[in-house]
């Protein structure tokens, strides 16, 4: 544990990538998340690692492909276009299993959007985002402490299910400053160990070490190996924080900076004589359903904060099926969410107002939803019957 | 005198060992091959000079030159 | 008691190769494998194999390989060189994925002068996905998306990458061979062994372009393939070393 120092997010993180024994990054500038390469090009080489600005997204992830096929601790970030440019390389590194640390610090889309804090880029991190079936580990933190704590638990956690993780944080979350501390000691890349199936310099007639993503005739084979390994991740590595959720009407559910707004109202929440409590995801793959389920038994309600248009409440409502009713306030395309609003949408779902919410089951029930966008507000609109 | 091997396990009757061969002392092999091929073979050993050249285009290296 | 005159080199492996019958690929196979072994670098040399037809390259070599993806060697080569400065790293690469959807990737990892040997096999034709227009195809030359020949009013003109290379100043070492006679061969060889050499000595970016053969896309026989390097091919892609800086 070192002394708490103010520092930037995404400075935090860069530093903390490099004390987890990062050794080779390679990116292409990006807002908002600059500061990490900008870190990174300052100090890679003196701790011994090498640094590359690649020339386009789609060349950093497949160094970075390279790299990890050394079985160095290798990584990479952008904001959410470059993401998608990584695609590619995602997928070869998943069908490769190869370990490595992707960083999104979101911003608005789709296409080229804005360059504000958002959250839409869940599905593209827990679907996969490539071609094919294969999921990578996601961590969401909600702190600057956080995204500097993380790249350390990332390579650990890639590296023991040999695949890719990503670390998916909000814009804000890499542009604010906050005082943090590291909770690991440096790690020397020299101790992590050997692992055999990395290319390396022979030495005394080692077996060849082969890295490929071509299965061919295997690959049914090596794609049911994949989903037991999932399989494993999601009942084991799950995690997530869950606040005042106990005797809780309404359990916030959001992850990232979304989580901090609904700490605010978790806050407030008794001032105004409401039960609210918040259950954070920190993997939202593998998302922790089952941890969401039974605490989520007893509430009224489930609100789910993101700054997404539908996206993580797709997950909560395949948690928690039909036990219990699921709301969403929304803040798409870089609206920032508030506690005081969020409250309002508290109150709304728990007493079938409308007020804050985004409508569910308009769709399922045949209605369309008219979208007022008004960020101060969340989504809201009327419901207009189909004709 | 200078040997060549074919290994009819690559060999897959391209022919280009039997168009460089200057000496003509390589010529497709009359029974096909596991693979399915006529593999090349050396027909006349005793004019073969072991210029290697039919080693240095085989693109299946298929080719080992040897001398008694 | 018979010596050895000439045969496989051991730092090939004994599987035979899945390649056409007369294909180019294989000569060049030899030629790496020949050059490991010469320049004692066998224990320190990783592979990066291609998507095309060379994507089961590394099943053909001892070495350590990676295979990624269409057009990226030279990143992922770039990877592995500065994750493993001691190893000796090539990229094989054929022209669609080293002139076209890889063209940053090569041209970048000239600029940047990566201490990586890529050997880029030139047979203008996609060979794997079955005989389209590479952006190496000569004008008049038929492939399947150029059904009547390649037009320049549609579909331009071939791009000679040694040359266009050349004028980078991070490219140390740029040699255009082909594979169609046994004098040309060794010439390759030699070339091939330079662009290692190179390497080992951290002169910088090198590269061969091998000019190759493709009987079956070209619908030719083994003989008029050789005839159509010999009298299509080499007039528009001209042999010789068009860089060498390592000799400084």
């Amino acid at each position: 544990m070192t002394q708490k120092t103010l520092r930037k997010g995404n400075e935090a993180l860069a530093e903390g990538a490099i004390r987890a024994g990062a050794r080779f990054f390679a990116g292409y500038p990006i807002t908002p998340q600059n500061e990490v390469p900008e870190y990174m090009a300052a100090h890679m080489a003196d701790n011994g690692g090498a640094f590359v600005q690649a020339e386009s997204e789609v060349a950093a992830i497949n160094m970075v492909y390279g790299a990890a096929a050394t079985g160095t601790r290798s990584m990479t970030s952008s904001s959410s276009p470059g993401i998608s440019l990584k695609q590619e390389g995602i997928t070869y590194l998943a069908s490769a299993d190869l370990p490595c640390l992707i960083v999104n610090v979101m911003r608005g889309g789709p296409g080229l959007g804005s360059i504000s804090g958002a959250q839409g880029d869940y599905f593209q991190a827990t679907r996969g985002g490539g071609n094919g079936d294969y999921h990578i580990i996601v961590l969401a933190p909600n702190s600057v402490e956080e995204l500097g704590n993380f790249p350390k638990l990332g390579f650990d956690l890639a590296e023991k299910y040999r695949m890719p993780c990503m670390i998916l944080a909000d814009g804000i979350l890499g542009q604010m400053m906050e005082s943090m501390a590291f909770n690991f000691d440096p790690v020397d890349p020299n101790k992590i160990g050997k692992f055999d199936w990395a290319v390396d310099i022979h030495k005394n007639g080692r077996k060849k070490s082969k890295v490929f993503s071509y299965k061919g005739d295997n690959l049914i084979a090596d794609v049911t190996e994949r989903a037991k390994r999932y399989g494993l991740i999601e009942k084991t590595e799950a995690r997530y924080e869950a606040r005042n959720c106990e005797g809780a009407d309404v359990i916030l559910v959001a992850y990232g900076l979304s989580s901090r707004a609904c700490l605010e109202a978790v806050s407030k929440a008794e001032e105004k004589g409401l039960k609210v409590g918040l259950f954070r995801p920190i993997t939202l793959w593998p998302f922790p359903s089952k941890a969401l389920k039974e605490v989520s038994q007893k509430a009224k309600g489930i609100l789910v904060v993101e700054q997404s248009l539908g996206q993580l409440v797709q997950d909560v409502k395949l948690a928690v099926g039909d036990s219990v009713p699921v709301g969403l306030n929304a803040y798409p395309a870089g609206g920032q969410p508030d506690g005081e609003q969020i409250l309002t949408a508290a109150k709304s779902l728990l007493t079938g107002k409308k007020e804050g919410l985004f409508d569910l089951q308009t769709h399922a029930e045949g209605f369309t939803y008219e979208c007022k966008r008004d960020l101060s507000l969340g989504v809201q609109g009327d419901r207009k019957e189909v004709k | 005198m200078p040997k060549i091997e074919v290994d009819t396990n690559r060999c897959k009757a391209c022919y280009l060992c039997v168009n460089v061969c200057p000496k003509k002392c390589l010529a497709p092999s009359k029974t096909i091959s596991k693979k399915g091929y006529f593999p090349a073979q050396q027909i006349r050993p005793e004019d073969c000079i072991g210029c290697k050249m039919c080693y240095v285009m085989c693109p299946d290296v298929a080719i080992t030159v040897l001398k008694d | 008691m018979s010596t050895i005159l000439a045969k496989k080199p051991s730092t090939l492996t004994d599987l035979p190769m899945h390649y056409c019958p007369g294909c180019g690929h294989g000569i060049v196979h030899r030629l790496l494998a020949e050059t490991f072994e010469e320049l004692n670098i066998a224990d320190r040399v990783i592979g990066v194999a291609p998507v095309g037809c060379a994507v089961f390259a590394d099943d053909y070599f001892t070495c350590d390989t990676v295979q990624g993806a269409h057009g990226r060697g030279p990143a992922i080569a770039t990877g592995v060189k500065r994750s493993k400065p001691g190893a000796i790293v090539f990229s094989y690469q054929g022209d669609g994925d080293l002139a076209s959807i890889g063209m940053a990737e090569i041209v970048h990892a000239a600029v940047r002068s990566e201490n990586i040997t890529v050997i880029f096999i030139n047979n203008a034709i996609y060979g794997m996905t079955g005989g389209q227009m590479a952006p190496t195809t000569l004008v008049g030359q038929v492939a399947t998306t150029a059904p009547k020949g390649r037009d320049p009013k549609m579909q331009g003109w071939p791009i000679n990458m040694c040359e266009m290379l050349s004028q980078i100043t991070g490219s140390k070492y740029l040699a255009r061979v082909a594979v169609d006679t046994p004098q040309n061969v060794l010439k390759a060889k030699a070339c091939i062994k330079k662009a290692f050499e190179n390497q080992v000595n951290n002169v910088g970016f090198s590269m061969v372009e091998v000019i190759s053969q493709c009987p079956t896309n070209w619908h030719a026989s083994v003989e008029q393939a050789l005839e159509f390097v010999r009298t299509k091919m080499i007039p528009q892609y001209p042999l010789g070393v068009f860089k060498d800086e390592g000799a400084k």
